[in-house]
Order: structure tokens, then C-alpha cells, then sequence
């Protein structure tokens, strides 16, 4: 393994970061806010607790997966998309590393950033809420796995891409509506028994619904299935990158 | 002499039938300067592509320093640095950052005194702290240059270094190979300019549709393209070239209003000043006078289609 590759560039994609630091921190901030704002306070105090925990609270971990999953796939489809627009892409080929070593530096990069992100709406919530977590390992494991997952994702659809509206068409279509109808501001349990069938084809919902019970010990599905569906979609995604990797679909000619 | 590259039967065909490169073969020995010259789509960066690993070959085998490209790509990587003929670079990265990011993508710790000796022999050191974006488009290309040798490569490719630079460039970036030569960096550069390969080549070869046509040494090749040609134009046509110009070799256009004639620029006495005085003697009026030199490119590509240049 070239490690010092690695390292290099996990180091450059973090240094554009650090670059736009206030704006890395400020945004998930200022946004967590506003959710807090308009479904915590103005909506939310006209909800009922959700099956014991009042609604701000019962949001943040649907709040958390929103931002970790929507920065991790731009994150790391930007990072590789970037390189391929510039053309700088003919440095990572002419270079003494594999393909691997490629996606570890990259797909790391934006895994770290999203993390960090996630982690800094969690600490902006408290300011809004009251939080308990249960079951710290099992959020913590759920959170970097969430980050590296959708990092895998978005490095595919940087791979994919051959120009910027390409980017955001799988976040945007795809993606969002996953987020939005996966549990994020609701338990599953409040919709008709129709759409809670349907929702459990949503994959999104066992993300959500596992993380949440790390928080508050409330699930939409049970646990294990949670943390299977987690790993499959990772499993899924390195395969995929496997593939890219095995052919240089959309890489090398 | 030791072989640092050797290329053999390498193809190169695309998903659309396109033969990029027809099964072209090469030797390049240590510490020399190849310039390969070609028309647009001839194959040169197809073949520097493919040697450096953007572009995997479809046949044949490639070593660099007896490492294979495929095989030993690590080793054989390692070896070669390559400034492309576009600048590609990160516009918001500094210069310094740039450069050390290549370092480490080969596998090398920073070290910040190769790093400054780089920049420094480039003319960079005093825009270490700058971004990209703030340079200029010479400088930019210094900068892939640095990229290029972060890393101490034994085999530099060159694609294009100086299309579009200005005069004073060219010539630092002749300065800058000349002392890559000294220090035993083997350097295949593409170009265009027929002065360019006269000034820095040590051998010269073209490609062209995807097949290397020759490889020759420069001064054979030199001797074979120091002639010169210069058109008498004349106020009045003429329907043939007066005896008493015979001795000049001339030839005359299709009009009748030009008299070219073809010398040897190395030679000690072109015959200019008397082809002159006898053209004045034979009661010609001049109207003009023009001289043409054709093109490395285009004097191979006459050479290998058989026309004289």
C-alpha cells in the first residue's frame, strides 16, 4: 500500500475544508437552527411527544442523518468530479497507486468531513433540546458507518458524472425524497397502515430508524434489521466501486 | 548507452474502431532528449498517455527501466514524471501545497528542502504561498513542471511545453531541460516547433495516424532540413527563366510572377547576393522578396509521403 498517497490525499481534500472552514461549520449550524426553529418550536409545540420524547428531540437523529448523508455524498462526489473537470485526474492515474488507495484517501476525506458535521449539529441541538443517548457505541457505529457509506455513494456518482447536473441529480431526486419519506420528521407508526408498508421499501427508513433508537431506544424496525440494511448498502457500494475499479469504467480509457 | 524506455508493439484502439496508435516501438536511451513531432491526432499523447498510465494499451509492452507498466506499475510509475499539455491544476491550491501533494501521491515523505530547491530552479519560491489562480499562464506551467519533478523522475515527458508561451519562456524552459539532461533526467517531449527540437533534441522521431514513422539523430536530420527556399517576386510575368539565371537552379511558379530559389542555410555562401545582382542583370523588376522555411512536422510529413520538402 502506497500509504504516503493515501495521506496525501485525505491531507488535500481536508486542507479544501479548512479552506472554507466558516462555511463547513457555519452552515450545518445556521440550518439546525432553522429546523429547530420552524419544527421544534413553531410546529413542534403543537405536536404530541412521540411515544414519550418531545418532538424537537425525536427529530434531531432524522436531523443528523439528513446533513451526514446529503455532505457525504457531495463531499466525495465532488472530491473525485473536481479532479476529472480540471483535468488534475492525469496526476492520480500517472501515480503509483491503485484504485483503492484512491477511493480510501477520498471516500476518507469526505467520510471525516461529514462526521465532523454530524457531530456538530448533535452539539447544536443540545442548545435547543434536551438529548439522551442510550446507546453511545451503537450511534457512534451508525453515524461513521452512515458517513462512510453515503462517502462510497457519492464517490460513485463523481466516478459516474460527466458534468455538474449529473452531480446533484441522484442527491436531489433520488436521495432527498428517500430522507424526507424515510422518518426523518415522523414515526412510521403515525402513517395509514398502507403507507407503512410501502415505507418499509424505503431504505432510508432502517438508517433512520436504527439511529434513532441508539438515541431514545425507539425503532420504526427492529434493530438488526437496522444494522443489516446498513451494511448491505455498504457492501453494495464497495462491489460497485470493486466493478469501477476492475474495468476503469469512466476513468481510465 | 543503457535503454531506460522501451516501447514495443504498442496498439491502442478505441470502443469505436479508432486505431490510435498502430504498433509502434521505441527505444529510449538514458539521460537523452527525444522530441516527437506529428500533426494534430497523429498519436503523441496517445503514446505518452499510454506509457505513463492514463490510458491502458489495447497490445504490447512497455518497461521503464526494465519495469513493466502493467505489471511492476508501482516501480515503473515511480520513474516517470509527466507535464501535460493542458494546465491542469487546482485554481484555489497553493503552489507550495501543489507541488508537495504530487511529492506524497508518489509515495514520498515531504521534504521541504527538495521541495524549495524544486521551486527555486523554477523561478516559483517567491509565489510559494500564492494560489494557482493568482499566477500567471507561464507560470502555471512552472508549476507542472514542479509537480512533474516533486518526486525526482529518471524520465520526464513533456507534452507541448511550450505551445503558447511567449518567446523568453521557451527559451527558460529550453534552460530548464538542458539542466534536467545534466542532471541524467531522460526527457520525450512533443512539439511543434522546429527550433525547439534543433535546440534541445538529441533524436528526433515522428508519428503520425498512430505509427512512428522515423527516428533519426538531430543532425542527420538537420543536414536534411537546413534548406531554405527564397521567392523572387516580380513586377511583370515571365514565360520562362532567362538563360542567364539558368545556373541558380530557379524554379518558376505557375503565374510566371515568381523565381524560387532553394538554398542551404548552413552552407558558407547562400548565392543570394548574386542570384540577386543577375536577377537585376536580366532586366527583371522586383517587386518583392520573401523567404520560406517549412516546419520539422512539415518536411516529415513530405519525407514519409515521399514529396520533397
Amino acid at each position: 500500500m502506497n500509504w504516503s498517497a493515501v495521506a496525501a490525499i485525505y491531507r488535500f481534500e481536508m486542507a479544501r475544508f479548512f479552506r472554507t472552514l466558516a462555511q463547513s461549520f457555519l452552515s450545518p449550524v445556521l440550518s439546525t437552527s432553522l429546523y429547530f426553529v420552524v419544527f421544534g418550536t413553531a410546529i413542534g409545540s403543537r405536536i404530541q411527544e412521540v411515544e414519550g420524547v418531545s418532538y424537537g428531540a425525536f427529530i434531531v437523529p432524522g436531523l443528523i442523518m439528513l446533513s451526514v448523508v446529503m455532505l457525504a455524498i457531495s463531499n466525495a462526489s465532488f472530491g473525485i468530479y473536481f479532479p476529472k473537470f480540471l483535468g488534475t485526474i492525469y496526476e492520480l492515474l500517472s501515480a503509483p497507486i491503485n484504485f483503492i488507495e484512491i477511493v480510501i484517501g477520498y471516500v476518507g476525506a469526505a467520510a471525516t468531513k461529514s462526521l465532523f458535521v454530524g457531530l456538530v449539529i448533535l452539539v447544536t441541538a443540545t442548545f435547543f433540546v434536551d438529548i439522551r443517548i442510550e446507546h453511545p457505541f451503537a450511534m457512534a457505529a451508525f453515524l461513521i458507518l452512515s458517513c462512510l457509506s453515503f462517502s462510497l455513494l457519492g464517490f460513485i456518482i463523481g466516478i459516474w458524472a460527466s458534468n455538474f447536473e449529473q452531480m446533484s441529480l441522484v442527491p436531489q431526486l433520488v436521495v432527498t425524497p428517500l430522507i424526507f419519506l424515510g422518518g426523518t420528521f415522523y414515526s412510521i407508526s403515525m402513517l395509514p397502515p398502507v403507507w407503512q408498508t410501502i415505507t418499509l421499501f424505503n431504505p432510508v427508513v432502517y438508517l433512520i430508524s436504527g439511529f434513532r433508537w441508539s438515541f431514545y431506544g425507539l425503532a420504526d424496525v427492529p434493530i438488526g434489521f437496522s444494522l443489516l440494511a446498513i451494511l448491505a448498502f455498504t457492501g453494495i457500494c464497495l462491489a460497485l466501486i470493486g466493478w469501477i475499479f476492475k474495468t476503469g469504467w469512466r476513468i481510465r480509457s | 548507452m543503457t535503454t531506460i524506455l522501451s516501447i514495443r508493439d504498442l496498439r491502442k484502439s478505441y470502443a469505436d474502431g479508432f486505431e490510435a496508435l498502430k504498433g509502434v516501438s521505441l527505444d529510449i536511451e538514458q539521460g537523452e532528449i527525444l522530441a516527437l513531432l506529428g500533426p494534430n491526432g497523429a498519436g503523441k499523447t496517445t503514446l505518452i498517455s499510454t506509457v505513463c498510465g492514463i490510458t491502458t494499451p489495447t497490445s504490447g509492452t512497455v518497461t521503464v527501466g526494465g519495469h513493466d507498466i502493467q505489471t511492476e506499475f508501482r516501480a515503473a510509475r515511480r520513474m516517470i514524471g509527466l507535464v501535460p499539455q493542458e494546465i491542469a491544476l487546482e485554481p484555489f491550491e497553493k503552489v507550495w501545497n501543489t507541488v508537495r501533494f504530487s511529492r506524497g501521491l508518489f509515495g514520498y515523505s515531504s521534504d521541504n528542502a527538495r521541495i524549495e530547491e524544486i521551486l527555486r530552479k523554477l523561478s516559483l519560491w517567491d509565489k510559494r504561498k500564492n494560489a494557482i489562480k493568482e499566477l500567471s499562464g507561464g507560470m502555471k506551467r512552472r508549476v507542472l513542471i514542479a509537480k512533474a519533478l516533486a518526486h525526482e523522475p529518471r524520465v520526464l515527458f513533456l507534452d507541448e511545453p511550450t505551445a503558447g508561451v511567449d518567446v523568453e519562456l521557451r527559451k527558460d524552459m529550453w534552460e530548464i531541460v538542458a539542466e534536467l539532461k545534466q542532471a541524467g533526467v531522460t526527457i520525450i517531449l512533443t512539439t511543434h516547433y522546429i527550433e525547439e527540437a534543433e535546440a534541445i533534441a538529441d533524436r528526433v522521431g515522428v508519428i503520425d495516424k498512430g505509427e512512428l514513422r522515423l527516428v533519426q539523430d538531430k543532425d542527420t536530420l538537420m543536414a536534411q532540413m537546413g534548406k531554405k527556399q527564397i521567392e523572387v517576386m516580380l513586377t511583370d510575368p515571365i514565360q520562362a527563366i532567362p538563360e542567364s539565371l539558368t545556373a541558380h537552379n530557379l524554379t518558376l511558379n505557375g503565374n510566371g510572377d515568381a523565381l524560387v530559389y532553394t538554398y542551404d542555410t548552413h552552407a558558407d555562401r547562400t548565392g543570394i547576393t548574386t542570384l540577386l545582382n543577375d536577377v537585376a542583370q536580366a532586366g527583371l523588376v522586383l517587386r518583392d522578396v520573401q523567404t520560406r522555411q517549412s516546419s520539422l512536422e512539415e518536411i516529415f510529413v513530405n519525407l514519409v509521403s515521399g514529396e520533397s520538402p
